[in-house]
């Protein structure tokens, strides 16, 4: 009787764990995972200001600028439908170029500009996200653009 | 010649295999002995072969003989030669034959060494080594061959991703290997005790050295890993929680609930459905890490440009074995006796707790692993990163570090709570004297970070106690094993935990001649020189770094450009320069040039971490593998069987 109490016990442990650790799972998912966004669907108000998002698209022809501090880099980022000015502080990988392809994590500001964490280029072997497999198929970009 | 011969090799390899398999099936199923003395000499045949084949191909590299596609394509005759050796297997095809490699070996090992198990049981375990093997031999022959001749051979190869030429790469995935179909030999075992039902500590003693071993490489394949991700990409992270390192990550998890719990079986006869369970799991896991990392579902350094029909392949493989295996248990689970029974306050049952936490753990880094390509088959893109981990992985794996200062404390079967109590007074101090010292004098330090010093300082005092008032030359190797393993954990804890809390970091553009301060450190930027390696071209910067008590060091971080090889672009990586110190790292990385209004160079970007403690991560890496090394080795069949020679000997002497 007292063994089987025991078992009962522990499977009832069990399962208030396994509940348990699904409930933060699901949580912490819902609250941290980023969501991919183009310029266009931030545009059609796919995001909301401060959510963590990452966000994919080219490098504007002529978009870079460098600010005097020689760190922080403004550009626009666009899909060809849409465009959104980013803002960046940092390093950025060797391959960031205009007319090229660029993921970034951020969060979008209430002025409109995405505050970019972390850039990284397309063509940069060290990271590729999946997303950036099918950019140049719904990107096409006239030159100059 | 040679490619041919390896090819050949392999299929009669592969028809090795096949007889195993066949020989093993009609064993079991007539009882014929004579049937079963075939099966051992097919398994060790089968290992050797697939090793001579691997190491024609290794032979082909090093001669780089262009006229075979997978040379051509992976190396270069200008390469060192380590990277040419290295480079047999940085590729799809060459990394499944070393996997192969692996797997015919530890079934040959498993051949030759294995005397306790049960001859059914061990027959049954080949047979299911074997089909492993088979699988793998279909996927190799027809999907991935190696051996391939160009028809015609190009002057020569397109060389090997820059990144990937660090003499890490030597050895990382090789060990990763070792530990990944390591596991499968616990499968096997799993699969062959339940055709055989002879699930019981004999089993598990077979089984435990195989798991031991290979969560060894897995650790150290993991640490190595962290490591040459930290220097190399010059990030300074030491864990990006990327799916590729996340899949390393889960068979280690599951490797180590199962080591933890086939100790229990091993010695008290219990958890034996579990057990078994386990193994079956852990394998899996490995497979489904190969899976994910090999079909080109995650794109990044470690997967190489792969066609949708291998992923069917090898998602067909996995479905078979994992299936198979959860069927035989489902078909068998409820024949497993019940094992020997614990209370809840026991050994046992801390190490259940251990293995629920572990699991939990595992479970949610493969929910973090799997969600983004399962919302990107509904249409969502979605990435899981760090928040998502240390969210859920943080706490969970400092309440298990918790179990585990109690767990070693505990009699198996059953234990009091108030003697339990008292013997943890010491490391509840510990843990309040860093508690308190950290909240009153660390600063602003992060929740998790304070409890993981915290807790790392109970885990380090409290491991140490199963030692105490012991005859330390008396003391056997495992409990030696466990006490430097859980210690280690504390080591690598302390050193995440420091790292994360009292970080100092610097992003600047400076111009040569001036001086950045980080932490205790004022460094020097003294400009930059073109340089240029064997095979690319470099800026390197110059640093200084003084402390503040005068000592000065030098630092030269690289960024180098390696020029595309066969038309392909070129590459250009960030050489990251460290300097350690008993206190961590410092860590700096060479940016881009800063052009000023004249148009030239003037300044530089440079970032500096100073990391405290960051070290004692892989300090705790490596030693928890010396600890699990030493649980190993203590409990070797070779040294028992020397052991005992020796006891007979000496009582020979003495009759």
């Amino acid at each position: 009787m007292k063994a089987k109490h025991q078992r009962l016990i522990l499977a009832a442990v069990a399962l208030c764990g396994v509940a348990g650790a699904g409930v933060l799972g699901a949580s912490a998912l819902r609250d941290e995972a980023a969501y991919f966004r183009t310029p266009a669907e931030v545009k059609a108000g796919k995001t909301m200001v401060g959510e963590p998002m990452r966000l994919g698209g080219m490098v504007a022809a002529g978009s870079i600028r460098r600010q005097s501090d020689g760190l922080t880099i403004d550009f626009v980022a666009t899909d060809g439908k849409a465009s959104i000015p980013v803002q960046f502080k940092g390093i950025v990988p060797d391959l960031f170029a205009e007319n090229s392809g660029m993921v970034a994590d951020g969060r979008m500001r209430a002025d409109g500009i995405f505050v970019a964490d972390r850039i990284l280029a397309k063509h940069d072997e060290r990271y590729m996200p999946p997303q950036m497999g099918e950019m140049p198929k719904n990107m096409k970009l006239a030159p100059g653009e | 010649m040679i490619a041919e011969l390896g090819l050949a090799l392999l299929w009669i390899a592969a028809a090795l295999a096949c007889l195993s398999l066949v020989v093993g099936i009609l064993y079991v199923r007539t009882g014929k002995d004579d049937l079963a003395a075939l099966v051992r000499p097919a398994s060790v045949a089968q290992g050797v072969l697939t090793a001579v084949a691997f190491g024609l191909l290794i032979t082909l590299f090093v001669r780089s003989d262009m006229s075979v596609e997978l040379v051509a394509r992976n190396s270069h005759s200008l390469k060192p030669m380590l990277f040419k050796v290295a480079g047999a297997w940085g590729n799809h095809e060459g990394s499944m034959l070393l996997w192969l490699t692996i797997l015919g070996v530890s079934g040959a090992l498993v051949a030759i060494f294995e005397k306790r198990l049960r001859k059914d049981t061990l027959v049954a375990t080949l047979a299911a080594q074997a089909a492993l093997s088979l699988g793998f031999f279909a996927f190799l022959l027809f999907s991935s061959n190696p051996f391939k001749r160009l028809p015609v051979a190009p002057p020569d190869g397109q060389g090997l991703n820059p990144l990937l030429q660090d003499p890490g790469l030597a050895f990382h995935p090789p060990t990763l290997y070792i530990g990944y179909v390591g596991i499968s030999v616990a499968f096997s075992f799993a699969v062959g005790a339940l055709v055989t039902r002879e699930i019981g500590p004999a089993f598990a003693r077979a089984m435990r050295p195989w798991v031991l071993g290979s969560w060894i490489f897995l650790t150290l394949g993991i640490t190595a890993g962290s490591y040459w991700a930290y220097y190399e990409l010059g990030w300074g992270g030491w864990w990006f929680w990327d799916p590729v390192e996340n899949v390393s990550l889960i068979p280690w998890l599951a490797g180590a609930a199962l080591l933890h719990s086939v100790s229990v079986t091993a010695t008290r006869n219990a958890l034996r459905a579990w057990t078994v369970m386990l193994a079956v799991i852990a394998f899996s896991m490995s497979m489904v890490g190969t899976f994910i990392v090999r079909s080109g579902l995650l794109t990044s350094v470690h997967s190489f440009a792969v066609d949708p029909e291998r992923g069917t392949f090898l998602l067909a493989l996995m479905a078979i074995y994992i299936g198979g295996a959860l069927t035989l248990f489902a078909l068998r689970a409820g024949t497993v006796a019940e094992g020997k029974k614990f209370a809840l306050l026991s050994r046992e049952g801390s190490l259940v707790i251990n293995n629920l936490l572990l699991t939990t753990i595992l479970a949610l880094v493969l929910l973090g692993t799997l969600y983004p390509i399962v919302a990107e088959a509904m249409g969502e893109k979605i990435s899981v990163g760090p928040p998502y981990y240390n969210k859920v992985a943080g706490p969970l794996a400092l309440i298990l570090c918790l179990v585990m200062v109690t767990g070693p404390l505990l009699n198996w079967r059953k234990d009091d709570g108030k003697k339990l109590w008292s013997r943890l007074p010491i490391a509840i101090f510990a843990g309040a004297v860093i508690l308190f010292g950290l909240v009153l004098f660390g600063g602003k330090v992060g929740v998790l970070p304070l409890l993981g010093m915290t807790v790392a300082g109970i885990v380090a005092v409290a491991s140490l106690a199963p030692l105490w008032k012991r005859n330390l030359r008396r003391t056997p190797l495992p409990t030696w094993g466990m006490v430097i393993a859980h210690f280690s954990v504390a080591i690598a804890l302390a050193g995440m935990a420091a790292e994360s809390a009292f970080i100092k970091e610097r992003l600047v553009a400076a111009a040569p001649g001036e001086t950045v301060k980080v932490d205790d450190y004022s460094v020097k930027f003294a400009g930059v020189t073109p340089t240029a390696g064997p095979n690319y071209t470099a800026i390197r910067g110059t640093l200084i770094a003084t402390t503040s008590s005068g000592a000065s060091f030098t630092l030269h971080p690289e960024a180098r450009t390696f020029p595309g090889l066969m038309g392909t672009a070129p590459t250009e990586t960030n050489e990251a320069a460290l300097l350690t110190r008993p206190g961590g790292q410092l860590y700096v990385v060479l940016g881009q040039p800063v052009t000023g209004d004249d148009g030239t160079a003037d300044r530089y970007q440079l970032r500096l971490w100073w990391k405290p403690l960051v070290w004692w991560i892989w300090l705790g890496g490596a030693l928890i593998a010396i600890g699990a090394a030493l649980s190993m080795l203590g409990r070797a069949q070779l040294l028992e069987i020397w052991r005992v020679r020796r006891a007979r000997k000496a009582e020979e002497r003495f009759a």
